[in-house]
């Protein structure tokens, strides 16, 4: 990119550029089975004191900024109820 | 800022949150099967799924794609009807063990044995769940239901031994735990032609877990994770489920053999349009 410049570009930039996600819960939707957030790799996903009209257990993303939008809650989610989407990064740094 | 699921595209979603239990298995396969639809980028008016009676047939209802939910049994030979009159179509049968393999066992075997040119994914939660959790001719020995509260004394069926031995081109097991292979799995089976059957092992913590010491939908995932072995290519003979052994997961057989178009097309219709019955 013009106007970009790096003094030293690491070897493994491609490879340690970690995706960012960010989850949106339906908690209209969520029955409380607990599968996002027993299965979730980055332990984003907890239980808190929330609860739905229903009285169903909702999960809230307590560590949010750990998410790296690998969709694994949305597609364990027998219910529609949590997706992931990607947080756009910055690809290159201006120095 | 409203947010959009991104299966809501391919959901009734007036009819959406479902009838199915909290923890359900079902919900979890039908979006591994949607997330599979989206990734295949397949064009959505070519889809037809079918499914039959019980908790999994209500799929159908659910599903904003040409669907027919069907009566009890027949969702095999409504979805053979659907292909041989419009050979274009792609064909699903999402359907249960119940539905699939007790009322609907002959035509399975069947359908199978004459390589109709169908993606059938079966999911398998070991008894009938809609109906208050009976046996079924896929509940493990010893495993207790509401007609067997002392347990189980019929052995069940191995369901991709079956489907290997009737003939299907593609057999595989997984279970929902294995979302993401699953997903990849499904979308393989819209790659291939011929009978192409999945069975998904799912949780139905209600009717099943509850007699089985499993009562949170989440102590059947863990059963699952510690009891499944992803074994690719094991011989379909070991795949049979009982209450000790491990539960040997992965894709079982993939073959090719010519389907009943080809075959029908070839002697009466030997100039038409190749490409649709050509591999
Ligand atoms: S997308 Fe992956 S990392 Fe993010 S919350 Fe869901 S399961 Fe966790
Ligand atoms: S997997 Fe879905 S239904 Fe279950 S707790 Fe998480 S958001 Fe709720």
């Amino acid at each position: 990119m013009e106007g970009v410049k790096f003094w030293r570009k690491p070897l493994d930039w491609e490879m340690i550029q970690v995706t960012r996600g960010r989850v949106h819960i339906f908690e209209d939707r969520c029955k409380g089975c607990g599968y996002c957030i027993a299965y979730c790799p980055r332990d984003v996903l907890s239980f808190t004191d929330r609860f739905n009209r229903k009285g169903y257990h909702v999960p809230s993303a307590l560590k949010e900024e750990e998410c790296v939008n690998c969709h694994f809650c949305e597609i364990i989610c027998p219910d529609f109820a949590i997706y992931s989407e990607e947080i756009p990064q910055p690809k290159e740094i201006e120095l | 800022m409203k947010s959009v699921h991104p299966y809501d595209e391919l959901l009734r979603t007036d009819r959406i949150p479902h009838i199915w239990c909290p923890g359900c298995g079902i919900g979890t396969a039908f979006s591994s099967m949607l997330a599979a639809i989206k990734e295949s980028a397949l064009p959505l008016e070519d889809f037809a799924v079918v499914s039959g009676i019980g908790c999994t047939g209500r799929v159908a209802g659910y599903l904003k794609l040409d669907s027919f939910h069907t009566t009890h049994g027949r969702a095999l030979p409504f979805a053979t009807g659907l292909k041989l009159g419009n050979p274009r179509l792609n064909v699903v049968t999402f359907s249960g063990d119940g539905d699939l393999f007790a009322i609907g066992g002959n035509h399975f075997i069947h359908a199978a044995r004459r390589n109709i040119d169908l993606a059938v994914f079966c999911v398998n939660n070991f008894n009938y769940g809609m109906t208050g959790g009976q046996v079924a001719p896929t509940t493990p020995y010893g495993a207790k239901t509401a007609t067997t509260p002392m347990g189980n004394d019929e052995w069940p069926f191995n369901l991709p031994l079956l489907a290997y031995a009737v003939g299907a081109v593609y057999v595989a097991r997984w279970t929902t735990l294995h979302v993401r292979r699953l997903t990849d799995a499904i979308r393989e089976v819209f790659d291939r032609r011929g009978f192409r059957f999945i069975e998904i092992l799912a949780p139905c913590p209600t009717a099943y877990g509850r007699r089985n010491r499993m009562k949170a939908p989440l102590d059947v995932l863990k059963y699952f994770e510690a009891r499944v072995r992803v074994r690719h290519d094991a011989d379909p003979a070991e795949a049979q489920i009982d209450l000790e052994s491990p539960i040997v997961v992965g894709k079982f057989v993939d073959r090719k053999r010519p389907t009943f178009l080809d075959l029908w097309s070839k002697r009466y219709a030997p100039d038409e349009d190749e490409e649709v019955h050509v591999a």
